[in-house]
């Protein structure tokens, strides 16, 4: 394809405008929001979000708004803070055992054990949110954290990952480390842990995204407004009602900003994170 | 790097630890059950146990407090136009994200892979951000972008366009657009990423003796690129299937489970509906059945097209 593009500029010049303008669709729905977030709700639901930078209009009354009375906002943001942490250390810590494990040693059932995990990864979890709202029912953790986190933590993508990265970490080092005496979870979490870094930065994205990002099964947990999650307590803004559209909007900024922040810093793992299975070859 | 590591806990350890007494921690038989155990237990609690009351719920009528046999009375109940209008909008919804999320990321990987295009990074970048938002959020962004009023951003292109402006949210068609949009537009970026990770396992020599034999741009694509492609292409045709069938916050960010005509009910929808807000468990597991059997028939026929689930 190279030789023959090189010779030809106007082919290069279509195609750059072509992705301009993917580019463009891709990035005006964050110009949108900004623009929008700086204007008095009231003047949306009578006009309309018009992309004209009405410099009269324009103001940081919103933000003021959610600072001033946004308590409850401010409530939500700390619960997927706690649940997003919370979650993406305990399921990093049971993944990553699980898949060290399967990739790792010789042991009598891990194929039948690898084989649940491909079952789990291909049954969406919604099918089975029925009879786990009554599970978290019966044991309690209705309306808490560990609700939301516990029927997640252990996450087949996850172990797949890891799976599929200590295939390749050094088997001599294993035997090294017995022979000097290391227990076998002190060569995990001493030796290998270290070693799989860059699979624990990849995965901490994934399912910190998820978590931070997750929806319907945090619906079903958290029943009380001061247990809502971000999109839960942003999903119940979306009728125009009071000045909800005030926190809405700006809300909504501040719930992806720092996640775009964090992408500019970490692409890396951001993408490796996101696009897990497709990497391999 | 790995010798330092060798090093530091070699002299750690000896003294104290080889003498001592061989327990749990040492051996070598037990310590991998021990590490596969929370996917065990999770697996069973979580998974197998849930799995097997919604077969049993889907043949009960489930009340509070008793529970009834009620045989096939809730498979029979889902001959209803809502479970039909679910799956026709759940089914179509998939269909078009494939359509557009395979082709179209292919063909701009294609582009973006090339070396003669500027800032391809940045392009890259740029098409990635979307899938950082959640759904919803995203949702808040597209209902004021496809706003009803014609001073709306979309309507203002529409009649700019000479066509006319519309109520986005009130009919199948634009409601249809809107969930297929909201969804190309948060997955487009990943997608191209995988069809870029695949082009750069491609060898380059392939390119340049069939450069030498005389092939153009369209030869090398449909001889050598798509045939190599094909294992991400399935890949990704197999997540977006999952995706779609999966499919709710799309709908919920337009309509929260109540759309005119049921022109935005999915079946996962329909399952929270049946579920929670109209309490009837066993119907919903009914249709949370009829969604199971709909996706393992669909991962059969991958299997069986594609060979093993990705043998490493």
């Amino acid at each position: 394809m190279e030789s023959t593009t090189k010779r030809n500029p106007v082919i290069i010049a279509i195609l750059l405008l072509l992705l301009i303008f993917i580019a463009a669709i891709a990035l005006f729905p964050f110009f949108a929001l900004l623009l929008a977030s700086f204007k008095p709700s009231t003047e949306l639901l009578r006009n309309g979000l018009n992309l004209k930078l009405q410099a009269d209009l324009l103001s940081l009354k919103n933000y003021v708004y959610l600072f001033q009375d946004g308590a409850k906002y401010f409530i939500w943001y700390k619960n997927s803070l706690i649940i997003t942490i919370g979650g993406t250390i305990l399921s990093l810590l049971f993944s990553s055992m699980v898949g060290y494990a399967l990739a790792v040693y010789d042991f009598k059932g891990r194929n039948a054990v690898f084989i649940l995990v491909l079952a789990v990864m291909m049954i969406p979890m919604e099918i089975l949110m029925l009879p786990l709202y009554k599970l978290i029912v019966f044991l309690k953790i209705i309306n808490t954290y560990w609700g939301v986190i516990v029927p997640t933590m252990v996450a087949p993508v996850a172990i797949f990952f890891f799976r599929q990265y200590a295939l390749g970490l050094p088997k001599e080092l294993l035997d090294a480390a017995r022979i000097d005496g290391c227990s076998e979870f002190r060569i995990f979490f001493k030796i290998m842990v270290p070693l799989m870094k860059p699979a624990f930065g990849a995965m901490a994205i994934l399912q910190a995204m998820g978590y931070w990002n997750s929806f319907l099964w945090p619906t079903v947990v958290l029943r009380t407004e001061d247990m809502f999650t971000l999109p839960i307590g942003l999903s119940g803004l979306l009728t125009p009602y009071g000045n909800n559209y005030d926190i809405l909007i700006s809300g909504s900024l501040l719930t992806i900003l720092p996640i775009i922040i964090l992408f500019i810093f970490f692409q890396r793992y951001f993408i490796s994170g996101l696009t897990v299975g497709g990497v391999k070859g | 790097m790995e010798n330092q590591l060798n090093y530091s806990t070699s002299t750690q350890m000896v003294p104290q630890k080889k003498q001592k007494r061989e327990n749990i921690l040492f051996s070598q038989k037990l310590a991998p059950y021990i590490f596969v155990s929370p996917f065990l237990i999770s697996f069973f609690v979580f998974f197998l146990y849930p799995s097997i009351q919604t077969i049993v719920m889907s043949f009960q009528e489930v009340l509070p407090g008793e529970t009834k046999f009620i045989g096939l009375q809730n498979y029979k109940n889902l001959l209803n136009p809502h479970f039909f209008a679910a799956l026709r909008n759940t089914t179509v919804y998939t269909i078009w994200t494939l359509i557009i999320l395979i082709p179209f990321p292919l063909i701009l990987a294609v582009i973006l892979n090339s070396k003669v295009i500027p800032g391809r990074n940045l392009f890259r970048s740029s098409f990635f951000i979307p899938a950082l938002t959640s759904t919803i959020v995203a949702g808040v962004i597209f209902r004021l972008i496809f706003g009803e009023l014609e001073s709306a951003p979309a309507n203002t292109l529409m009649r700019a366009l000479g066509l006319d402006a519309q109520q986005w949210t009130m009919h199948w068609g634009t409601g249809m657009f809107l969930m297929v949009f909201l969804a190309s537009w948060k997955w487009l970026g990943v997608n191209i990423l995988y069809f870029l990770s695949g082009l750069q396992n491609i060898p380059k020599e392939l390119y340049e003796s069939a450069e030498m034999d005389g092939a153009g741009v369209f030869t090398k694509f449909f001889k050598i690129t798509l045939p190599l492609l094909k294992p991400v292409t399935v890949y990704v045709l197999t997540i977006s299937i999952f995706g779609g069938f999966r499919m709710y916050e799309e709908s919920f960010v337009f309509w929260q489970n109540q759309s005119p005509g049921d022109i935005g009910l999915t079946l996962v929808g329909y399952i929270y509906q049946e579920g929670f807000v109209n309490n009837d468990m066993g119907f919903g597991s009914a249709i949370g059945i009829v969604l199971l059997v709909i996706v393992l028939i669909l991962n059969l026929i991958q299997l069986k097209f594609t060979g093993a689930f990705r043998k490493e």
